[in-house]
């Protein structure tokens, strides 16, 4: 098992590297310099200034020495600092940081919670009301733009009925409520942006269980288990739930990427004090440092959740640790 | 066999309205009206979609707006494939270290939030059509190219692929008449579906204003103005993303309907 991690850990590595210098590299390939996006709507600014501002960044050397001192730097966690206000980029990657890993856990929590049920249950009553419902609604999950549903929640939730903030996740009076208020008052917020992030990989992940405990049904061992005489109530639990259920811990670890790519845009439509929408101004405002820094914690998350999944998946099912 | 004939029925209809724009649309699409009585107006006879904030007639605009769709769903899927049977070809009949170096590549890409690469790239490279339509393609063939391969790792046991090259026949030409053929069934089926995420992926990125920029229509950009004016607008909002959702639903249904015809021993349901 040890072996195991340490194997995955060190392949993190190549990877993180490989991703950071592919983005190095488009960034780079980028028409116009920083510098003159940061200094040229400013006449008054002085060469020398530039000069200096190029040195700071080395941006007068080539890309290859470029990244190799970028990442010199980076592996010391220093980020550099923002080109917009010159903030360290750490920092205000990590005050933005609870905000996304409050959403994303809750969205997973959440589609764990209703995914699985509505997976194993389908598969159960195939072809039952209630498993073609969530068919259809599977199906037109998988066609549906996350964006638009976003906006048609804020729509009918936030301006018609007025039920759910449609923005940001704390209140202006915020620090007039109490403890619980404002747990109460964060839930509240919470429910419109979780609905949103959750509902793609809720079908995607619901279709999965279901076509997983169908194919467990028909396998050999549960017909071995049913001719034993074992009760039907004990082949479920034992036989096909585990079986079935194993393999989607690795599915979770998988939509990761998907989530975190989500929280781009939907923290943008909520305004969601995150580091998505972090990263989707710092593109928007060419702030290369800042785009560096969220685009590396954002794939160091990802991976870092994969790793998690497939670690777990390897505790509880033995199988895979003897693979290879 | 039923679900094809509708999904390719309604991507007919939409596609060659779309060609017909000009005839169909009634209205420019880029002409702007701002008298108070022509801008945000309600559905009517006049405007089936109503008008948008600068009096534009939004029907209009989604029929040009589904060019954009189209061909960006087409040519995204086209280059996607290009590179995932080239690349999953290649790793699946030949092996050894070349396949392991591609299936890391496919590895990170499966790994990778791929979205902030996308908006990156099309930032930075200038937000247009075609940059859009190039992205998404290429990082959209992880999945293809692993379909190419496992087909590819199956059929090159087969014994007339076996005989073929005990026959001295080239590499190249068993890949192209023996392996390729009987390859492809599975892969036609994925690229339908990419059809549609490839869809889905320009209008998110139009809705940011990172794709087709105003005033050029297309129907995640109509969105944008509907988000600005979602309390009060509400056609903006509902008919362009109703449009995005028929589409991509009726390349899921063809894709689906032909998961069943070309591989009858898949369970209808499953």
């Amino acid at each position: 098992m040890k072996r195991y991690i340490l194997k995955r850990l060190l392949m993190i590595i190549p990877m993180l590297f490989g991703i950071s210098f592919i983005l190095f590299v488009v960034m780079h390939l980028a028409p116009g310099d920083p510098t003159s996006i940061k200094y040229g709507m400013n006449p008054e600014v002085s060469q020398s200034a530039r000069a200096n501002f190029d040195k700071m960044y080395w941006l007068n050397k080539p890309v290859l020495t470029q990244y190799v001192l970028w990442m010199k730097r980076f592996l010391t966690l220093d980020f550099g600092r923002s080109f917009i206000d010159g903030e360290p980029v750490l920092k205000k990657i990590m005050s933005r940081l609870p905000a996304t890993l409050l959403l994303q856990i809750v969205s997973l929590l959440v589609i764990f919670a209703l995914a699985i049920p509505i997976g194993v249950y389908g598969a159960f009553k195939k072809d039952s009301l209630f498993d073609r419902v969530s068919t259809a609604f599977v199906f037109i999950g998988y066609a549906l733009p996350g964006f638009w549903l976003a906006l048609i929640l804020v729509f009918i939730f936030g301006f018609k009925l007025g039920w759910f903030p449609v923005s940001g996740m704390t209140p202006w009076y915020t620090e007039y409520l109490s403890v619980f208020g404002k747990i109460k008052d964060l839930l509240w917020h919470l429910v419109l942006p979780v609905t949103a992030t959750a509902f793609g990989s809720l079908a995607a992940l619901s279709r999965y269980t279901r076509s997983s405990m169908l194919e467990v049904k028909k396998e050999n061992y549960v017909l071995a288990a049913r001719a034993k005489g074992l009760t039907e109530k004990y082949i479920t639990s034992r036989y096909i739930l585990r079986n079935a259920l194993l393999p989607i811990i690795t599915i979770a670890g998988l939509t990761l990427p998907a989530l975190i790519s989500g929280s781009f845009i939907f923290e943008t439509i909520f305004a969601w004090p995150g580091m998505g929408r972090l990263g989707y101004e710092a593109i928007m405002s060419y702030d290369y440092p800042m785009v560096m820094g969220t685009g590396v914690i954002a794939v160091g998350l990802t991976l870092f959740g994969i790793l998690i999944s497939d670690i777990l998946y390897a505790a509880v099912d033995p199988r895979i640790r003897m693979d290879k | 066999m039923k679900r094809i004939m509708i999904g390719a029925a309604i991507i007919m209809v939409i596609a060659i309205s779309a060609i017909c724009a000009p005839v169909v649309a009634g209205y420019n699409p880029l002409e702007m009206d701002l008298t108070e009585d022509a801008i945000l107006q309600k559905p009517s006879l006049e405007h089936f979609f109503g008008t948008d904030n600068l009096g534009r007639d939004v029907f209009s605009r989604m029929l040009y707006g589904a060019r954009v769709s189209l061909s960006v769903g087409f040519i995204a899927v086209i280059i996607s494939l290009v590179i995932g049977v080239l690349l999953g070809g290649v790793s699946g009949y030949f092996g050894g270290w070349v396949d392991a170096v591609i299936m890391r590549v496919v590895e990170v890409m499966y790994s990778f939030p791929t979205f902030f690469l996308i908006m990156m790239v099309v930032t930075f490279l200038g937000p247009n059509i075609v940059n859009v339509m190039v992205v998404i393609g290429l990082t959209s063939w992880a999945p293809l190219c692993r379909l190419v391969r496992a087909e590819f790792l199956t059929l090159r046991e087969r014994d007339f692929v076996s005989s073929a090259r005990v026959q001295g026949v080239s590499n190249f030409r068993i890949i192209r008449r023996h392996i390729l053929p009987n390859a492809m069934a599975p892969v036609y089926v994925s690229m339908t579906l990419s059809v549609g995420s490839a869809i889905l992926i320009e209008s998110a990125l139009s809705f940011l204003g990172l794709g087709v920029q105003m005033p050029a229509p297309s129907w995640g950009n109509i969105l944008t103005i509907g988000k600005n004016y979602i309390d009060y607008a509400w056609w903006l909002t509902l008919f362009p993303g109703l449009a995005i959702l028929i589409t991509v639903l009726s390349f899921n249904m063809i894709g689906d309907g032909l998961r069943e015809v070309l591989d009858p021993k898949s369970d209808r349901k499953d």
